[in-house]
């Protein structure tokens, strides 16, 4: 399986994702800078995280104007397996790719710790190899992760089970203070109404091995690989 | 031709900043401060003379990029 990349100016999670996805769980993986049009052969890509384009005016704002993000929602529409992480969830909701917006933290400050969040569908390609209701410890490091969305659409996000991930504590209860940045219903991670693109705020490809503190993001990665094994998602 | 461009988020976004600085206000001694909800300002310049046509290319601006209408409202001035 091969997985591209993204690499914008100020991209700082590119080699981690490419390092996850290459040296830890074997597979292909390549790096495409922001001013290619084409993505070549993949077979899922990835937005990483950081601050693109130095976030100015909006996380993500100029970044989804980049040459590749024509490629990116083309195989997007094609049912493609998109995941976007952090500044890469950014991304994707700045270029309408996944409804909302991202707020300043409810705190104002630049959070970056580990926290626990509940796997709430697992019908995804980036949460296939999840068990229902699964904890994860992942680590966060963001200023703009509050997301919101007028009352209407998060009823229709919810009605069409797009949450993905919600903040949780290590037992998987939903509570205020488990939520580190005052999303509004605990979101940390959406997917699209195909279900093919999915954002989250946590970082899994940080937190792929021991070592690090934490390999439960491994999973995410595996669920794309058991997807495109399965051929739940056919090559694009 | 100069145009002024006022973004501001939606009265049904909490704004954190805001609050921030109101608390900050506050803390000054500025204790008749209720309220204060952070934006954005730019001036954009633009060729011609059309006032109708700048309106209607910076609003088009507002919409495609400078705001972000899912968070953001925005007013635009024509000078």
């Amino acid at each position: 399986m091969k997985f591209a990349v993204i690499v914008f100016p100020g991209s700082n999670s590119d080699r981690d994702a490419w390092y996850a996805a290459s040296h830890v769980l074997g597979q292909q993986a390549e790096l495409v800078w922001h001013k290619d049009t084409e993505l070549g052969r993949a077979d899922a890509v990835i937005l990483p995280g950081g601050f693109a384009h130095g976030d100015y005016l909006r996380t993500g704002a100029i970044a989804r104007f980049s040459p590749i993000m024509a490629a990116v929602s083309r195989f997007a529409d094609r049912g493609g397996p998109v995941l976007g992480i952090c500044n890469g969830f950014q991304v994707l909701l700045e270029a309408g790719l996944l409804p909302g917006a991202m707020v300043r933290n409810r705190g104002v400050k630049f959070s970056s710790q580990h926290v626990f969040v509940r796997v709430e569908q697992i019908d995804t390609p980036f949460t296939l190899a999840c068990s229902q209701g699964q904890v994860l410890q992942l680590p966060i490091a963001h200023g703009e992760g509050n997301y919101f969305a007028e009352p209407a659409d998060l009823e229709t996000l919810e009605a069409n089970r797009q949450v993905i991930f919600r903040y949780s504590t290590a037992a998987g209860e939903l509570s205020d203070d488990a939520n580190p940045n005052g999303s509004l219903h605990h979101i940390a991670g959406i997917c699209n109404r195909a279900r093919n693109v999915v954002g989250l705020m946590p970082h899994p490809e940080r937190a792929c091995e021991a070592s690090l503190g934490s390999d439960h993001g491994r999973v995410v990665l595996q669920s794309a690989i058991k997807a495109f094994a399965d051929q739940v998602i056919e090559h694009v | 031709m100069r145009a002024r461009v006022y973004v501001t988020l939606k009265p049904s976004v909490f704004d954190p900043q805001g609050r921030v600085v109101a608390d900050a206000l506050t803390t000054l001694g500025y204790a008749d401060v209720k309220n204060v909800r952070q934006g954005k300002f730019f001036e954009v310049e633009l060729e011609g003379a059309d006032a109708s046509r700048a309106q209607a290319r910076v609003t088009e601006m507002a919409d495609k990029l400078l705001a972000n209408p899912v968070i953001e409202s925005y007013r635009v001035e024509i000078l």
